[in-house]
């Protein structure tokens, strides 16, 4: 009971210290609004990033793995060194095929650029995968009219292909697609099917594809000696380790590799890119925490500084009380729940900026900047060490005057 | 016995220099009584007020508060002491100039835990008891000295403490506002408190009892005031 008298009656005695000093609070608590801004809005923009990249990410499955020349992410020094690993051929994925327990599917890809025609229209820079039907799984793409290639079109090497949504909507804007014939860099196909939506990856529109079998790609784009990309689908998640294992195992048999030869070749999978995008931003995190630190630090010391001032500009007043009956832990209690209070100020201030701040990122840039609940938790946080932290020294000080000299004081 | 100082002594030391403003001061004050304190500029009178009123503590000798020892007690229990046994009025008033007349008197209630309604009803009796019921949401600077100094003495009272403490609490005031003071002063004698009040004027301390003369730190009479 008593001590809530005590903490309410210190909150009124701040609340009329704060509102006398109107102009030096606020400014006490520039240093504050500024790390909480700061930091906040760096943390929103970094959950913004890894929502957009895991909305990214998501076209590739997360039960697929890539066995390709190269691993996804290296550097120069690697991409040399690999450059004389051997090509992967399309009957490499054929024997995996068979081989593997694991895999539900398996598609040899190629890829290339070119333009595509129909009639007097011209669409640049589509991108042509040459493929088999087992594509349409291990990448997901699903026919929404017509049909996918069948296995006999891809062995027979017809001169079929189906369209993404992107290529049908620029090419046919009133007219069925289907059984119309376009030219693809200069070869004519018969158009069979069209893929859902896929949206875009990382800037590529996935929409803009036109799939052919992989046999005709080879002979008709001169590809015949490119190393072609083996997309392998298991059925769960769970499975993709157990199928690297496995596949890795596959393959260096296939290669006829010894026991003290190294892997020559890749197994790429979407985590390898997570696990790479969490190192770039634990960097991010590090600048917050480090910004963060800094102007609190100084947002602190300001608040020290000032709440030194108070304590001196009011010795009277604190030999007043303490005449009166105040003790140690009254007058303590007093100037550290200013210092709560202005803190809080503070903080409160830096939330509403960062929001806003947040706000006009995500309105002016893709990036979805988001700020939810746990700032509440971030901010009470700050309030409570910053407060305590930096109120405990001026607060302690006020608390041990002598009363009367506090009394004598002019 | 109230108050029993004996042998107090008070030493200031200024850097290396030692001042002695007490020098063995052997006085009791009974309950209810009424004493006056006089004597020259810087012969110890405030210095002495401060000791009994547990605001500072002798350099040696003892003093008994109500039969407790106060000479070897810790900030936080002369804290409590100030709070519940003493009343002090100030030549200066000491009041907080942002605060109300009211809330300037309920501090004392704040530091005993009274709970916010009684402690209202508590500050406005006192108020009442000085003749200021018709002021307390005045800040300070809207008094006049004479108001002020009203306030001041409610504040003293309003804990109802076993002593009244004074140090010159006219001296800052014109004879007839310090003559209506001291009728505050009598009341409250009248009504069964102890007063010590310092004064430099005559006609202040004969409204006492027994008026106490120093010099040089030392008490040079101790008599009582018969003319009354
Ligand atoms: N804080 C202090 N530091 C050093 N010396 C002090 C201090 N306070 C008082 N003194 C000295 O102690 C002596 C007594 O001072 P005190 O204030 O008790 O006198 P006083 O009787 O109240 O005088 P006045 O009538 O002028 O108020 C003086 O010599 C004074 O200089
Ligand atoms: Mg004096």
């Amino acid at each position: 009971m008593r001590i809530l008298i005590y903490i309410s009656e210190s909150f009124k005695i701040a609340f009329e210290a704060l509102r006398a000093y109107k102009m030096r609070s606020v400014l006490t608590t520039l240093g504050i609004v500024i790390g909480v801004t700061t930091v906040i809005t760096i943390v929103a923009l970094i959950q913004g990033l890894n929502k957009s990249f895991a909305n990214q990410l998501s076209a590739i499955g997360t039960t697929t793995l890539y066995i390709q020349k190269f691993p996804w992410i290296m550097n120069d020094k690697q991409f040399f060194a690999f450059r004389n690993r051997p090509n992967l051929k399309v009957e490499d994925a054929e024997r995996l095929k068979s081989m593997s327990k694991l895999a539900v599917a398996v598609a040899p890809t190629l890829f290339t650029g070119k333009t595509t025609k129909y009639k007097e229209r011209n669409l640049e820079g589509t991108f042509i995968v040459g493929t088999t039907t087992d594509y349409m799984e291990t990448s997901n793409v699903i026919p929404e009219f017509g049909r996918f290639l069948s296995e006999s079109d891809v062995n027979h090497r017809r001169p079929l292909c189906l369209i993404g949504s992107d290529v049908a909507e620029k090419l046919f804007p009133d007219e069925d697609p289907i059984g119309k014939r376009i030219t693809v860099g200069g070869r004519r196909f018969k158009v069979i099917g069209v893929a859902e939506k896929k949206g875009s990856m990382f800037g590529q529109n996935l929409d803009q594809v036109i799939v052919i079998p992989i046999g005709i790609f080879q002979t008709a784009f001169g590809a015949r000696f490119r190393s072609v990309d083996i997309e392998v689908k298991v059925a769960r998640p769970e499975e993709l380790d157990d199928a690297e294992i496995e596949l890795t195992g596959i393959m260096r048999r296939i290669r006829g590799l010894t026991s003290d030869e190294e892997d020559n070749f890749s197994i790429n999978k979407q985590s390898q890119l997570m696990e790479t995008y969490k190192s770039l931003t634990s960097t991010l995190w590090a600048v917050a925490i480090g910004v963060g630190a800094i102007s609190l630090l100084v947002g602190g010391i300001g608040i020290m500084n000032i709440l030194l001032v108070s304590v001196t500009e009011r010795t009277r007043e604190i030999g007043i009380r303490k005449a009166l009956g105040a003790r140690r832990f009254d007058i303590m209690m007093q100037f550290l729940i200013e210092s709560l209070m202005i803190c809080a100020i503070g903080v409160a201030i830096g939330i509403a900026l960062a929001i806003g701040v947040a706000k006009f990122i995500a309105s002016t840039t893709p990036l979805p900047a988001s700020i939810t609940a746990w700032v509440a938790f971030l901010g009470l946080g700050f309030v409570l060490t910053i407060g305590l932290f930096f109120g405990i020294y001026p607060a302690r000080k006020a608390a041990r005057l002598n009363p009367i000299e506090a009394l004598r004081y002019e | 016995m109230l108050i029993e100082l004996q042998s107090i002594e008070k030493i200031y030391e200024i850097g290396t220099v030692k001042v002695p403003a007490l020098k063995g001061i052997n006085v009791t004050v009974d309950k209810n009584e009424y004493v006056a304190i006089m004597g020259p500029s810087g012969s110890g009178k405030s210095t002495l007020m401060n000791i009994v009123g547990c605001l500072d503590t002798p350099s040696n000798g003892t003093y008994m508060l109500n039969d407790n020892n106060v000479s070897d007690m810790s900030d936080d229990e002369l804290a409590e002491i100030r709070n519940r046994e003493i009343g002090f009025v100030f030549q200066t008033f000491n009041l907080l100039p942002r605060a109300s007349a009211l809330h300037n008197v309920e501090l004392p209630l704040i530091y005993n835990g009274t709970p916010a309604t009684k402690r209202r009803k508590q500050a406005e009796e006192a108020l009442d008891r000085v003749g200021l019921g018709d002021r307390m949401h005045h800040k300070p600077n809207e008094l006049s000295g004479g108001q002020r100094q009203r306030v001041a003495i409610a504040r003293a009272l309003v804990n109802d403490p076993s002593i009244i403490l004074a140090d010159e609490p006219t001296g800052n005031l014109d004879s007839r506002t310090g003559e209506e003071i001291m009728e505050i002063f009598e009341d409250l004698h009248d009504g069964g408190n102890t007063i010590i009040l310092v004064t430099h004027e005559e006609y202040i301390a004969e409204h006492s009892d027994r008026i106490i003369r120093l010099r040089d730190g030392l008490v040079e009479r101790d008599e009582a005031v018969h003319e009354r």
